[in-house]
């Protein structure tokens, strides 16, 4: 029977089907930082299971807020800390080594195509830019995890976004999601998986086809997918060059997972990007989109270029292209949060830090903080950010305050300009 | 297993998310009873004030997509520590659901006109929710009306419930 690749990775790592179409799957990666790992890690110390299923598939991070703010969040690192060190799990990531965990855990190879990963975040959806199934989950789900090396979904139904055209200079992966969501709504993908195939997907980085699936969640997507291709091949080489004997030989393997051609969809949407123009949110919710032209002029007080959506080295690159020689406006606040350590080496080594910091940005070392309101840049009631962030909820940023989403480019002309407008990019 | 029954919460809006049933901000709480003042902080919807609407509540009834956003189990719980241990909905965002049986709590799924019945005859009248699990059925009462709900939910999240969540469900089968 033909399958899409979330079924044929179901089918690979299926422990049993319960009724109900419910489906325990056997976990190759569980992902954990701070904020939600340190309950569950409390919760089984206090049922006398302090153990974990394989430490060599366990990756943690504590990255929310780091270095600690204050005595709460010493204490959830310190028990995320220990709990690493007594169950030997080797791959964790304390503070010189860590970063934002959907742009680390795949810069150290940890995804790999056809994967089963949970995190206690809900944008691990992240990951399945590789085409691995990757799903955000609760604390339990991650419990359970941890312990056993299974997890439960539905039977995945499929929403395939058939992705044609080329991008207009000065728009992105990050337009095409937020329109996507503007398209379909928050609840638009809810308990479905949102397949990115197409042209245009084929021509994304992997930088780009990462922004693309961290946004699945704001649709409700349990996870988004791209097919492995030799895009993705290559990013992994430098872990699996001892697997395969070349490049080649990797991508015939990887290509097993891509979808039948007749497949069954749920719903398959095809959208033509070649009229696409930057957008960005006006409200509460990722799915109220408008063009950034018609947000023109929007008061802006301050800018935010990181997060596990964008905060990746083509990220800060196309910001301080805009940058470059130029100074942020006086009413804003610029703060650039690189996503990773070796991102930040990177952008020191391209001299990209040196146009930030010219340009009159702060440049925070890597961590989430900003994105959810924990550190680094919390909003004052009745403030406004320019955010290449993927949540723009009430208090999402900082009590009372309202972010706008959008791409780094976007964001880095706002603040040139000091309120939201397009970014010389885009020619349209 | 938890108990599933008494004065109804009325949220009548849809997307409400995760951010608004406990803020970010209060994830650096590592006991779920730490959660408990912070239940609904962020939510403007009308009249409500969290401070006075949320005492005294067991059952939270609200529209489509309740709980969408993020994967954190801390809005379950501040329900769960403010005696709140069902959520009836027109639909919930997966991992909110998943989340809410995981804890041995309900998430029920009832379509939008039965929501809608809901709303208009009970909203504001300080009635009284009732679950007969066994029976799949809710029996709200005021002091004027008395309605039974059928509802539907899988064996799955029966045995999650039965089991008192996800755990003690795995640790005896995995």
């Amino acid at each position: 029977m033909a399958k899409t690749i979330v079924e044929k990775i179901f089918d690979a790592h299926r422990v049993e089907e319960l009724s109900g179409g419910i489906h325990v799957l056997r976990l190759d990666a569980v992902f954990a930082h701070e904020v939600t790992t340190s309950v569950a890690v409390n919760e089984l110390a206090a049922l006398g299971k302090d153990k974990v299923f394989d430490a060599s598939k366990i990756k943690a991070v504590i990255d929310h807020v780091t270095p600690a703010k204050d005595s709460k969040t010493a204490q959830q690192g310190k028990i995320l800390r220990d709990w690493a060190k007594r169950n030997s799990i080797n791959d964790f990531f304390d503070i010189g080594r860590n970063g934002v965990c959907h742009a680390l855990f795949p810069e150290k190879g940890f995804v790999r195509p056809g994967y089963t990963i949970i995190m206690g975040d809900s944008h691990t959806c992240t990951h399945g830019a590789f085409g691995a199934f990757a799903a955000g989950v609760g604390t339990t789900d991650l419990e359970v995890g941890i312990l056993k090396g299974v997890c439960a979904f539905r039977t995945p139904e499929t929403i395939r976004f058939n992705i044609t055209g080329a991008l207009r200079e000065g728009v992105f992966a990050k337009d095409v999601i937020l329109s996507i969501i503007g398209k379909i709504g928050v609840n638009g993908a809810t308990n479905k998986i949102m397949e990115f195939t197409g042209p245009l997907i084929d021509s994304l980085s992997m930088e780009s086809r990462m922004t693309l699936c961290n946004m699945a969640i704001e649709a409700g997507g349990t996870s988004g997918i791209c097919y492995p291709d030799m895009t993705t091949v290559d990013y992994l080489w430098p872990f699996i060059k001892d697997t395969y004997s070349s490049k080649e030989e990797a991508l015939a393997d990887y290509t097993k997972w891509i979808s039948d051609h007749d497949a069954h969809y749920d719903d398959v949407v095809d959208i033509d990007v070649s009229s696409l123009e930057p957008v960005t949110t006006f409200g509460y919710k990722p799915d109220n989109i408008k063009t950034v032209r018609e947000m023109d002029g929007t008061h802006i007080d301050q800018i935010y270029i990181g997060s596990c959506t964008n905060g990746r080295i083509e990220d800060l690159r196309i910001a301080a292209g805009i940058l470059k020689g130029k100074k942020i406006a006086g009413n804003v606040r610029g703060i650039v949060s690189p996503a990773t350590p070796d991102i930040f080496k990177r952008a020191l080594s391209e001299g990209l830090i040196d146009i930030f910091m010219d340009s009159g940005f702060v440049v925070t070392n890597p961590t989430c903080g900003a994105c959810l309101g924990m550190s680094n840049g919390v909003l004052a009631e009745g403030e406004a950010a320019a955010s290449t962030t993927n949540r723009n909820f009430n208090g999402r940023m900082g009590k009372g305050g309202m972010v706008h989403l959008m791409s780094p480019a976007t964001a880095a002309a706002t603040a040139l300009a000091g309120s939201i407008t397009n970014s010389s990019l885009f020619k349209g | 297993m938890k108990t599933f029954a008494g004065s109804i919460l009325f949220l009548d809006r849809s997307d409400i998310n995760t951010d608004e049933i406990i803020p970010a901000k209060y994830l650096t709480e590592i006991t779920k009873d730490a959660l408990k003042p912070y239940l609904l902080e962020d939510l403007r919807l009308g009249s409500f004030d969290p401070a006075k609407d949320i005492e005294g509540k067991s059952v939270v009834v609200s529209r489509a997509n309740f709980g969408c956003g993020s994967s954190r189990e801390h809005a379950p719980w501040a329900l769960e520590v403010n005696g709140i241990n069902l959520v009836i909905a027109e639909s919930f965002a997966r991992i909110f659901r998943q989340n809410m049986y995981n804890c041995g709590m309900m998430a029920v799924e009832l379509p939008a006109g039965g929501i809608d019945l809901l709303f208009k005859k009970f909203a504001g009248t300080g009635a009284r929710l009732e679950t007969d699990l066994k029976n799949s059925k809710f029996i709200l009462t005021s002091e004027t009306e008395k309605e039974e709900t059928a509802f539907s939910i899988s064996g799955f999240d029966r045995d999650l419930i039965e089991a008192g969540g996800w755990l003690g469900f795995a640790e005896s089968r995995y």
